[in-house]
């Protein structure tokens, strides 16, 4: 056989097939830029007829170098590109690498910023799981359930812009705390657009939920075992929705999780219909548990007194050389954080994103890696594809909710 | 419970030959290459660690062995982690792979090898992944410099 191209080099994706047992066979290539795949991902499937004989997946297109960046910067200046790991639920990824930051450090946080990271988590559990399902049903032509949810997603965020600044990538957390307290008025605000989600998402199960050309396309399409799901390292709704009521904040509690009273709703058989259901009804969990967290969440301090990593105030900065020295050297040499590794999970909304940190006790990391949800998940979602239709694939990888940043960091 | 299961991993790894610590309340585990696979399978086995979560490396470019890779194992019956820790050496970065034992370990090493240059013997599959082919270099490597750049691709004419 001739080389596919001419110019002596290998392509950038070398497929894990060439051609069939069959000579009927057909390869088509979906991607890397394609408008039906949220996220630049390569599908390269082989196909006979209509029907998926067997999927290679291709990720690394939006590779940036995520891990060689971060051992060149302290330890502050990481919390602006943690966000850009799952940049749909940023404050999730902003909290479990301050909280890795702060176990090396032994730092233990405030109280009120334990349940205000709590409480954030939860809210940006919500926008990402409203993304994920608005952008699969959106996919399958429910265009009214898309913008219903894409509404509500954007109330959240103008919400969280008003706290942050910022209406995606928050560079919220901060280690030792919170860049800044809530505003005035922002729990009342909280409560509104609740009341707003519920009555919208209300509207979205009247839309979809016996729908018969949504349960056509997925009930029992793209199913998975709990037993495959765990050998593919599946974790959170993907895991869940298998039946396994496996979830993080239930099974080794984490921030306030363990003072709370939520259920971790699981599906039936791992199919597209259990995925979307087990998102739906998560939210719902979330917005309970942010409404426990509304009436517990006590006034005081939100940053550690603790000046290894908490940056002195302006007006003292200003006005007495030992914070100015403090603050210099903070910004300089970042915060010193003593020798020695340790793997920190959150559950963010897509399963179990870990940060493995190496400090050889400096400023600066010696080594970070990210355990991040969509990269595993793309290693088993071939099992997803394979044996159905061409046209599942979409709906499919809908539901298994990839988000290029963090697949490819 | 927890304090049960570490119990057992360090009778474990102590069989091996390894040693144990513990690190921010995690158990680690440090082995030989050789005896990885086979206490991996025995963690998988009889204390029920079913879920890789994870496998990277860490480069200690002044230390004999230079490598360190490391995976993450979680059992989602008892939910306690452990890491396992084994050190391979510039010359020879080769240790056994656990594609036999976990799905998830095909991605993962591929990423550790695309990463580091750790080969993992016994998984066929380790095309570039995060990295393309033809990339020069092992990008996570402390001598690859940060600011280093990849020769240009020339244009890729039309398919003959």
């Amino acid at each position: 056989m001739t080389p596919p191209f001419d110019s002596g080099l290998p392509n950038p994706v070398r497929p894990a097939f060439e051609r069939g047992e069959r000579d009927d066979a057909v390869i088509v290539n979906i991607g890397p830029s394609h408008p039906a795949t949220h996220g630049t991902i390569q599908v390269i499937a082989m196909l006979d007829g209509e029907k998926v004989e067997r999927v290679d997946i291709h990720c690394g297109f939006l590779h940036r170098g995520f891990e060689k960046e971060c051992e060149d910067h302290t330890w502050h200046n990481l919390i602006p590109y943690v966000d850009r790991l799952n940049y749909v639920s940023a404050l999730v990824n902003d909290f479990a690498y301050c909280e890795a930051v702060e176990t090396l450090m032994g730092v233990e946080i405030t109280p009120r910023c334990r349940y205000l990271r709590t409480l954030l988590s939860e809210y940006s559990r919500i926008a990402d799981h409203l993304t994920c399902i608005a952008a699969s049903l959106m996919e399958l032509g429910a265009m009214t359930a898309f913008l219903y949810m894409v509404m509500i997603r954007d109330y959240i965020y103008e919400h969280l812009a008003d706290l942050t600044g910022a209406r995606v990538t928050y560079s919220y957390g901060r280690i030792g705390g919170l860049a800044r307290d809530l505003p005035e008025g922002w729990l009342a605000r909280l409560g509104e657009i609740l009341d707003k989600y519920e009555m919208f998402v209300g509207r979205i199960h009247g839309l979809m939920d016996r729908n018969r050309i949504f349960i056509d396309r997925t009930r029992d399409v793209g199913v998975l075992s709990t037993t495959d799901a765990i050998n593919w390292g599946f974790t959170g709704p993907m895991l869940r929705s298998t039946g396994a009521p496996r979830d993080l904040r239930k099974d080794t509690p984490y921030l306030a999780y363990a003072e709370l009273d939520f259920d971790v709703p699981v599906g039936i058989k791992g199919d597209n219909y259990d995925r979307y259901y087990v998102r739906m009804r998560e939210m719902d969990e979330s917005v309970y548990m942010i409404r426990q967290l509304m009436d517990m969440l006590p006034a005081g301090p939100l940053n550690v007194d603790d000046r290894r990593c908490t940056f002195p105030d302006k007006t003292l900065v200003y006005t007495e050389i030992e914070s100015l020295i403090n603050h210099f050297k903070l910004v300089m040499d970042g915060p010193v954080v003593p020798a020695g590794e340790v793997y920190t999970a959150h559950e963010a909304p897509n399963g179990e994103l870990g940060f493995y940190l190496v400090s050889a006790g400096g400023g600066t990391p010696y080594k970070v890696h990210v355990r991040s949800p969509s990269f595993v998940h793309m290693g088993g979602t071939h099992r997803l594809l394979e044996g159905y239709q061409l046209a599942d694939i979409i709906p499919t990888f809908g539901s298994v909710n990839m988000i290029g940043g963090e697949c490819d960091r | 419970m927890v304090a049960a299961i570490a119990g057992r991993i360090e009778q474990e790894a102590v069989a091996a030959g390894g040693r144990v610590a513990t690190s921010h309340g995690m158990t680690v585990v440090t082995l030989l290459p050789e005896n990885l696979l086979g206490v991996i399978r025995r963690l998988k086995a009889e204390l029920g660690f079913d879920l890789l979560l994870d496998v990277t490396a860490v480069d200690w470019p002044e230390r004999t062995p230079r490598f360190d890779v490391v995976y993450h194992l979680y059992s989602t019956t008892q939910h306690v982690r452990v890491r396992v820790k084994t050190a391979v050496s510039e010359g020879e970065p080769v240790v056994e792979s656990l594609v036999s034992l976990y799905g998830s370990a095909g991605f993962a090493e591929r990423e550790c090898h695309d990463m580091y240059g750790i080969v993992f013997r016994g998984n066929a599959d380790l095309r570039p992944i995060l990295l393309y082919e033809g990339f020069t270099g092992h990008p996570l490597r402390k001598d690859y410099p940060k600011l280093a750049e990849q020769p240009l691709v020339p244009y890729r004419t039309e398919r003959t």
